[in-house]
């Protein structure tokens, strides 16, 4: 099985002249579960959106490998599923459209088997001919799942991936990442007790950044 | 093949939100209107007619071309899509939905006009053709490569227009004189320095709008 890692070399991030975190060195490999914490604040977002180059480090870069093969930026949406409270689907599309064009702009085959797969694993499969603009908050958290997992990525980022969720989505939603992190590499941002249980390593990057200021 | 199925979507959505074309759609009413309600009974010369045509043209461009970007930023979608494609992918379906738009909307106003004004009689409908063809790709991928610098910002009604008069100022200019030429019926071969100039517009345009567009996607 050929292994991701995600190598994050001296990261700096300012917003302005606020320091947001200072020189994250780490290095993340499949089959793991990384968590991200700190308080309100401390770039846990900013961190996993620069790890999917969705925003630029002010200093450091991040170096995406599948295997020795290193994922140009351009490519890294082939490999990357993200999850977060301000991702957005279309809202005037059906949660089936809706990972069906997905899966078009991407440029693969569209699986409906893993679509139905996923829709009743996250018991969406009844309302998947309805508009998502109808969806309640968590119905949408669990249809963000299941666009960021239909292409199989290698590399699952997911930031507060229990927000919204009641008790029965936590559940269905720690056991796809313990399913995922068998074969991929899964990060967490979060500042739950329950989420950051599942990890197998964790960034406290509060205190990173107290002991780099040092 | 990928930039074609965010054109898909992208029309798809527009279809049901009418989020573009409904602004064109009363844009383009409202100003020939206003237009027909200000000539009144006078008669206006040909050349004048040919000019408004490229006015209301460039103003409903500005009414409805940013919202190719503006609504994925208004939605909050743009991030989804930075999820599902490569800037390149992203830029050319943009591309291929403004080009619909502008193809659209300036056939419905050059339309209107030929109608509603008895003075707009173009003699050389060939060259016209050739200058519409050129130049709506023209305000297609400006308007679009706009869109994308504008959406980022807070004010983006504003400021829409005002960073697109100068970089269409150079086409609209051509465009009037080539609508002109074929006014007076003159031949294409006569009016190739035009077409040339329209068409290096468009490449230089084109191929600009392509290698910055990385820049101006990421944040």
């Amino acid at each position: 099985m050929t292994d991701y890692t995600v190598e994050l070399n001296w990261l700096i991030k300012y917003f302005g002249r606020r320091l947001i975190f200072d020189g994250i060195n780490f290095s993340f490999t499949s089959r793991n579960i990384y968590g991200i914490s700190g308080p309100n604040g401390s770039g846990k977002s900013t961190l996993v959106k620069i790890i999917a180059d969705l925003i630029s480090p002010t200093k450091g870069k991040v170096i995406h490998k599948y295997g020795d093969k290193i994922i140009e930026p351009e490519d890294l949406h082939n490999y990357l599923g993200f999850v977060s409270p301000y991702l957005f689907l279309y809202d005037e599309f059906t949660a089936e459209e809706n990972l069906s064009y997905s899966a078009s702009i991407r440029g693969i085959k569209f699986n409906q088997e893993r679509s139905d797969f996923l829709l009743s694993e996250l018991k969406l499969f009844d309302r998947r001919k309805d508009l998502v603009r109808g969806y309640s908050s968590g119905m949408k958290q669990r249809l963000k799942f299941i666009f960021a997992l239909l292409h199989e990525p290698q590399l699952i980022i997911l930031d507060e991936p229990t927000s919204n969720l009641d008790n029965s989505g936590k559940e269905i939603v720690y056991k796809i990442i313990m399913e995922e992190s068998k074969k991929n590499l899964v990060v967490i941002a979060s500042n739950e007790e329950s989420d950051i249980h599942l990890c197998t390593e964790i960034i406290e990057l509060e205190k990173f950044k107290k002991q780099t200021n040092k | 093949m990928k930039a074609y199925s965010l054109f898909k979507k992208d029309w798809q959505s527009e279809l049901r939100t009418r989020y573009a074309i409904n602004a064109l759609a009363m844009f383009i009413l409202v100003t020939i209107s206003v237009i027909m309600f200000s000539i009144g009974n006078e008669k206006i010369t040909e050349y004048l007619t040919g000019g408004l045509l490229w006015v209301v043209i460039f103003f409903s461009a500005m009414s409805g071309l940013s919202r190719a970007f503006v609504s994925e930023e208004e939605r909050g979608t743009t991030m989804t899509l930075h999820l599902m494609a490569s800037p390149s992918t992203i830029f050319s379906g943009k591309l291929i939905f403004n080009l619909l738009l502008v193809f659209l909307m300036n056939f419905v106003i050059t339309f209107l006009f030929s109608i509603l004004f008895s003075s707009f009689i173009i003699k050389n409908i060939a060259l016209f053709a050739i200058a519409f063809l050129f130049g709506n790709i023209g305000i297609a991928i400006s308007s679009t490569i706009i869109a994308a610098i504008i959406s980022k910002a807070s004010s983006k009604g504003t400021l829409y227009p005002v960073l697109s008069f100068p970089i269409l100022l150079p086409l609209i200019l051509t465009l009037l004189e080539l609508t002109k030429y074929s006014m007076d019926g003159n031949s294409i071969n006569g009016s190739s320095v035009e077409i040339f100039v329209l068409i290096c517009y468009d490449v230089v345009m084109g191929t600009a709008s392509y290698l910055l567009f990385d820049f101006i996607w990421k944040e």
